[in-house]
């Protein structure tokens, strides 16, 4: 495959894991954990780095989760001692990233890891860095990462499909009938860690943020069906993705913040033009105002 | 060691300062609107005005950048305000979005920036994790001065701040206008972020205005101490993390400052007299221990009676 198709390719991997993890965060209220715990990586990845001295990607990964479950454990403790959820999430994320930065900015600083890569992601170098796989040949690494990530998440999320619904929407319900509701969470939350780590290397830290919630904050305006609501938004983070990789072509500019804009966009649209919660419809439409459920549910 | 004599450092160290104690202020009624995280979106959403004024004024002064700073982030908390007023999208997920969609704009901008042979002698890029060592005494002079004005406003309007927090229908009895009161207050909110952004930058800035009230809290129920006790704390992180930075070169300010903040939250966690783990854990087994003694003498009497 050509140059740009690897980068189109990678970066549409990042849209429909971010998409499809970024619809149960959004339901389950858990936005701002997202963006906490893509501060939180980046420690993860620099301790990784520390201790085994390479930045392969099994090592990251594994920082990664254990950072992102450190943080959420965290902010559940301190939730749990009396600090306002979001303060805590608040306290967490900001001194552990800033741990992180110093240890790069005094320690680790060099040509592989700097904090202006780890913030911002660099794409187009991804298809330089490949590895052999017996099946598929010759492919870059960080979409190697992608893949095994999208079909963790698709395991995941499909296997507990059921549990996963009943989690979101009733958790009261789910812990009546034995559905260990803490631990659905923590795995959660170790899937979006894992999604975001392998996100890293492309949009880096910060963006990765926008393509974990816009892409489902825009599906959420347009459908009420859990099951459509994945599709969509897998579908507007690819969009998004492919949109930004253009746009930021041709006025050559940072390709992960064209992107995480591009989101915007996408969201900005479904603002105005969805049928039932758009501003066109709300505005002129008489039809779709039948009282619907806030809900989704298939 | 010598830098720390030099008269500019000593005014950089002034600045940072009083801009702890602004954010410790400001951060306490942040953290009773139950909204600390609405100042990490607006910190974000500052950057792309700080870009874009720069792109087209060509200008580096503080104050000019500041302004820009300012509309964006109004802009950003309009958008925030608009999503969750109007759509069925709630809050956390509203601010999430406009801090990253925001914040993508900025890199944008700023990567075009940083391609011209001006942008780049600029340092823009200072204003992503903050450097002191960056400000001109011009620039030590505004941050001074608006930081001086937010606390002067946070400490006249005391007595208004605290109905407005606790007992807005109260307020409202005494005429006092709740949507004036939420202006000033988003005012003064966005005013702290950008007067900060050189020094702390606009990633961590926000830390500035949650931590101290956090660690505050664990060491008083009153409002007014947790104020005090606040700013103090966002004061001496502020100057703290300056001077450490300061000895190192070309250290990222913002980090250290958060960092120091982030050791007195934890000392506060430990040791604080009215919600730290340790007074809590004492008193958890004196309340023990007086039940189980009353339990004794309980069956020691029923023993006696039988």
């Amino acid at each position: 495959m050509t140059y740009t198709a690897w980068i189109l390719v990678t970066a549409s991997l990042v849209g429909i894991s971010c998409g499809i993890v970024g619809v149960f965060l959004i339901l389950r209220k858990m936005a701002m954990m997202a963006d906490a715990i893509s501060h939180t990586v980046l420690l993860g990845i620099v301790m990784a780095y520390l201790l085994t001295h390479s930045l392969s990607g099994i090592h990251m990964v594994i920082g990664a989760a254990i950072t992102g479950i450190i943080t959420t454990f965290l902010v559940q403790w301190f939730h749990s001692k009396g600090v306002g959820q979001d303060a805590s999430i608040g306290v967490v994320f900001t001194t552990l990233f800033a741990i992180g930065v110093i240890l790069i900015a005094t320690k680790v600083g060099n040509a592989h890891l700097d904090v202006q890569h780890a913030l911002m992601g660099e794409i187009s170098f991804v298809p330089w860095n490949t590895i052999f796989v017996p099946v598929l040949g010759e492919i870059p690494l960080a979409t190697l990462m992608l893949l095994v990530v999208l079909v963790v998440v698709i395991l995941v999320i499909g296997l507990f499909y059921k549990e996963w619904k009943l989690t979101t929407f009733d958790p009261s319900l789910a812990a009546s009938i034995g559905i260990p509701v803490l631990g659905m969470h923590y795995l959660f939350m170790t899937l979006v860690s894992i999604t975001t780590v392998a996100s890293f290397d492309a949009v880096g830290a910060i963006m990765v943020v926008a393509m974990l919630i816009t892409p489902a904050a825009s599906a959420y305006l347009w459908t009420d069906k859990l099951l459509v609501m994945i599709g969509l938004s897998a579908s507007f983070g690819v969009i998004s993705a492919i949109m930004g990789y253009y746009f930021a072509l041709w006025i050559d500019t940072s390709i992960s913040g064209s992107m995480a804009f591009a989101t915007g966009v996408i969201f900005l649209i479904s603002f105005i033009c969805s049928p039932r919660h758009g501003l066109l419809s709300k505005t002129f439409g008489t039809e779709g105002q039948v009282p619907r459920p806030s809900l989704p549910r298939d | 060691m010598s830098i720390l004599l030099s008269s500019n450092f000593q005014w950089v160290l002034l600045s940072t300062l009083l801009l702890g104690i602004a954010a410790g202020l400001v951060g306490c009624l942040a953290y009773w609107k139950k909204q600390s995280l609405m100042s990490d979106a607006l910190s974000h959403a500052a950057l792309p005005g700080v870009v874009l004024i720069f792109l087209l004024f060509q200008v580096k002064d503080l104050f000019v950048l500041m302004i820009g700073a300012s509309i964006s982030a109004l802009l950003g908390a309009f958008c925030i305000m608009l999503i969750k007023s109007t759509t069925r999208i709630t809050e956390d997920t509203a601010m999430g979005m406009i801090l990253a969609v925001f914040f993508g704009g900025g890199i944008v901008l700023l990567t075009l920036v940083n391609k011209t042979s001006t942008g780049n002698q600029a340092g823009l890029n200072n204003f992503i994790f903050g450097q002191a060592a960056s400000m001109v005494s011009s620039d030590v002079m505004t941050m001074s001065i608006l930081a001086i004005a937010v606390i002067f406003i946070v400490v006249i309007g005391f007595k208004e701040w605290k109905l407005f927090l606790f007992d807005p229908n109260f307020a409202k009895g005494l005429n006092l206008s709740i949507k004036g009161m939420n202006i000033i207050y988003l005012l003064i909110l966005v005013l702290t972020v950008v007067v900060g952004i050189q020094a702390v930058g606009v990633i961590l800035m926000s830390a500035l205005l949650i931590i101290p009230p956090v660690s505050a809290r664990y060491w008083t129920h009153s409002f007014k101490t947790m104020m005090w006790l606040s700013g103090i704390f966002g004061g001496i992180s502020g100057a703290v993390g300056t001077t450490i930075s300061a000895l190192g070169v070309g250290l990222p300010t913002g980090p250290f400052i958060v960092v120091t903040s982030g050791s007195i939250f934890l000392v506060s966690l430990f040791l604080g007299i009215k919600k730290g783990l340790i007074v809590e854990s004492m008193m958890l087994r004196n309340k023990r221990k007086e039940v189980y003694e009353q339990m004794v003498a309980n069956s020691i009497v029923k023993e006696g009676n039988s």
